[in-house]
């Protein structure tokens, strides 16, 4: 396999000019990400620049057989952990060829609502902490867990070590350096309550941005979950019982909760959240209901609370906000299988646009 | 496989400032390691300018669900031997949000002994020779013992070379170049004479710097068997029978015990500890009356005594401390699960604060 190996890392910058971009993008059921790649006369950093392209939309439930061409439009660069050297991935949305967003084109509703001049004056950050299971490739049992079995107990997991509480943390490690090196904002990682659960997070970033990075750090994930040989789940509640579900928490501020008296913003923009609690949820990812309980630190689905570092609340404000008197708040409801364009900009909207 | 390894061994420092960050902590039960990692915008080598960080203590058993936020403070800084470049180990403490040590941070209490004048004059040095065993990950047996059986009795294992005599030496030699690399200060390592058994030693570090050290290599060696998919103990007694136990011999000396006259110094040092010896013992790891026996080079657990070249006694004083009137002696009580930050500060405590 060696040999294999060498040619994939092969370095061509010494024979060729041409660089290698793969093109990304959400297929038909909202979660499943696709890549093609071309080559390019020369390296290019900036979007605008890169050409348009298309794919065949009948392949992936997002086009019917007589006119399936799909438009892909790149909207963000990062450098290729895989391929290395000037060759890039392309985070594209998708569109008609008269272009026209296709329906599960999520993106471009989000942009137009984080262009909007309200929300760009207050320059929205995210964090978003992603979480995820591992799952053996065969019998989609979780990694480590012993086939037809289950492990101890939930309680030495989380941010454990060792052989008998930590399982892959290799493609956890190695996902790191690789979105790192990619140009994504990866803030930290850490193992989770249950066992083959990890969790990394995303951020600070701005505005449509927190989408983009997102979703390129989910496919550079899948990429090296296949090079291991397990698979990835972003289902919400992966084992039914006494084990933890995965979320996608996410932290939110705006300037103004960033600056001097934002404590007092930040509890507007909580009660704003509280008045649509239904629609936020209907939008927060599919089978929440599922992971949503009450227990294993989650607020129940139908009710709407908020605490200071509170885990069992639909809304977490820390202490560190709490004792500055500014800062930002983790909303704990989205699963890990939601859509961050959605997210993101419902949050943003709901808080500086919506009135009660 | 390699293609994964390639991502874990990335090299960023020509990619980007920043560096990641492992926050390093002891969790609930008091010897169960935890960790999570955090990016950081550039390097540091200074403990106290790293950021202080926070994890969720409801799930460690520290901190109740409705206020779980666990606060950690940076305190010792090691270069990661599994990251490399310019990433970092922080080895850090635990307290309340109000700034108060939560009860199981036992480093707090030591560093108060540690800062004591009487104290830091003394210069106290330790060598702490940390016993383990090596354990097979789905069997809990030991490692390279026969499922369902025994492997022949101790004598051969000792200092053992051979497929027959010596199980688990790449895991002990990752270990020892990953401490060094790390900066620990780890003194050498020895095959012990139960199979499956190791030793490794710390020191001499002086005060605090010793629990630091201890522990983080507990955590480096942890992170090594997950690796290697064996499991580490610390149990003082892992096997019932005749086989050897595993203990923490701690290796002590003040400035006064170094200089000439010191083996009188010692002398009175040891005396004090027999006056104590039901609190040393008490203190000095949970399960000892298992592995103190008054057999297998130990002494029983109810009884103190001490002896020169004696590894039947509590406490051994060497031959070459005898010969020259001067050097440092060896308590031989506490078993391998021990906290290092409360040993070495109570035989600090005793010998040089405590006035019988």
């Amino acid at each position: 396999m060696s040999r294999i190996n060498d040619f994939i890392k092969f370095n061509l910058n010494e024979t060729t000019r041409k660089s290698i971009a793969e093109y990304l993008w959400i297929g038909g059921s909202g979660m499943d990400l696709r890549s093609k790649a071309r080559t390019l006369p020369e390296p290019v950093t900036d979007p605008a620049k890169l050409p348009l392209w298309n794919f065949d939309g009948s392949s992936t439930d997002q086009a019917p057989g007589d006119d399936s061409e799909v438009i892909l439009r790149p909207q963000a660069i990062f450098r290729d952990p895989f391929r290395g050297g000037s060759n890039i991935l392309v985070m594209c949305d998708t569109y008609t060829p008269a272009g026209d967003p296709i329906p599960t084109n999520k993106r471009f509703s989000a942009d137009k609502i984080f262009n909007h001049p309200d929300v760009a004056a207050e320059e929205p950050w995210f964090g978003i902490e992603q979480e995820y299971t591992l799952l053996q490739k065969d019998t989609k049992w979780p990694l480590g867990w012993p086939v037809g079995g289950f492990p101890g107990p939930q309680g030495p997991y989380y941010c454990g070590v060792g052989a008998d509480k930590s399982f892959g943390r290799d493609i956890v490690d190695a996902h790191y350096k690789a979105c790192l090196y990619a140009g994504i904002n990866i803030s930290g990682i850490n193992g989770e309550v249950m066992p083959a659960q990890w969790e990394f997070q995303v951020g600070p970033a701005t505005g449509i941005s927190a989408g983009d990075q997102l979703w390129v750090a989910r496919y550079i994930l899948e990429r090296i979950t296949e090079i291991a040989g397990v698979v990835l789940s972003f289902d919400p509640k992966p084992i039914p019982g006494d084990w933890n579900g995965a979320g996608a928490h996410t932290n939110y501020s705006t300037k103004s909760m960033r600056n001097d008296g934002g404590i007092d913003v930040i509890r507007k923009a909580i009660e704003k959240l509280g008045l649509r609690h239904e629609q936020h949820i209907a939008a927060y990812g599919e089978g929440n209901d599922r992971r949503l309980t009450g227990r294993h630190e989650t607020a129940d689905i139908n009710s709407f609370s908020w605490g200071v570092a509170n885990r069992g609340a639909s809304i977490r404000v820390g202490r560190d906000t709490e004792k500055a008197g500014k800062g930002y708040f983790e909303d704990r409801r989205p699963a890990s299988n939601m859509d961050p364009y959605v997210v993101t900009s419902m949050i943003a909207e709901t808080t500086i646009l919506w009135k009660p | 496989m390699s293609l994964l390894n390639d991502l874990v061994n990335l090299n960023l420092c020509d990619v980007t400032e920043k560096v990641i960050a492992e926050y390093i902590w002891i969790g609930g039960s008091g010897m169960d390691m935890r960790s999570k990692a955090r990016t950081l915008p550039g390097p540091e080598s200074n403990p106290s300018k790293l950021p202080k960080w926070n994890y969720d203590g409801s799930s460690t058993e520290q901190a109740t669900g409705d206020n779980s936020e666990v606060i950690i403070y940076p305190q010792a800084i090691f270069r990661d031997p599994f990251r490399r470049g310019r990433n970092m180990l922080v080895m850090c403490d635990t307290y309340t949000p109000t700034g108060d040590p939560i009860p199981t941070n036992k480093r707090f209490i030591a560093d108060k002994i540690f800062s004591h004048p009487d104290v830091v004059a003394e210069e106290p040095w330790y060598g702490i020779e940390q016993e383990y065993t090596l354990f097979q990950k789905d069997t809990k047996w030991p490692l390279g013992w026969p499922v369902g059986g025994f492997p022949a009795p101790q004598g051969p294992y000792y200092c053992g070379v051979g497929s027959d005599k010596a199980f688990g030496r790449d895991i002990v030699d990752a270990h020892y170049k990953a401490c060094l690399f790390a900066g620990i200060n780890i003194s050498g390592i020895n095959g012990e004479v139960m199979p499956g058994q190791w030793e490794f030693q710390v020191g001499p570090v002086t005060g605090i710097s010793s629990g630091d050290q201890v522990w983080m290599a507990r955590y480096i060696l942890e992170r090594i068997t997950e690796i290697a998919g064996a499991v580490l103990s610390f149990d003082p007694k892992p096997v019932l029978g005749d086989w050897n136990g595993a203990g923490a011999h701690t290796n002590y000396s003040t400035k006064s015990m170094r200089n000439d006259g010191g083996i009188e110094v010692i002398n009175e040092a040891i005396e004090k500890l027999s006056k104590r010896h039901k609190e040393h013992i008490a203190a000095y790891g949970k399960g000892n009356e298992r592995r103190l026996t008054g057999l297998h080079e130990t002494a029983d657990i109810n009884t103190f005594s001490w002896g020169v070249a004696n590894r039947g006694a509590s406490v051994r004083v060497g031959r070459d401390t005898e010969k020259e009137g001067k050097g440092y002696f060896e308590d031989r009580r506490p078993s391998s699960n021990m906290d290092p930050y409360v040993v070495t500060s109570m035989i600090a405590e005793t010998t040089i604060l405590w006035k019988p």
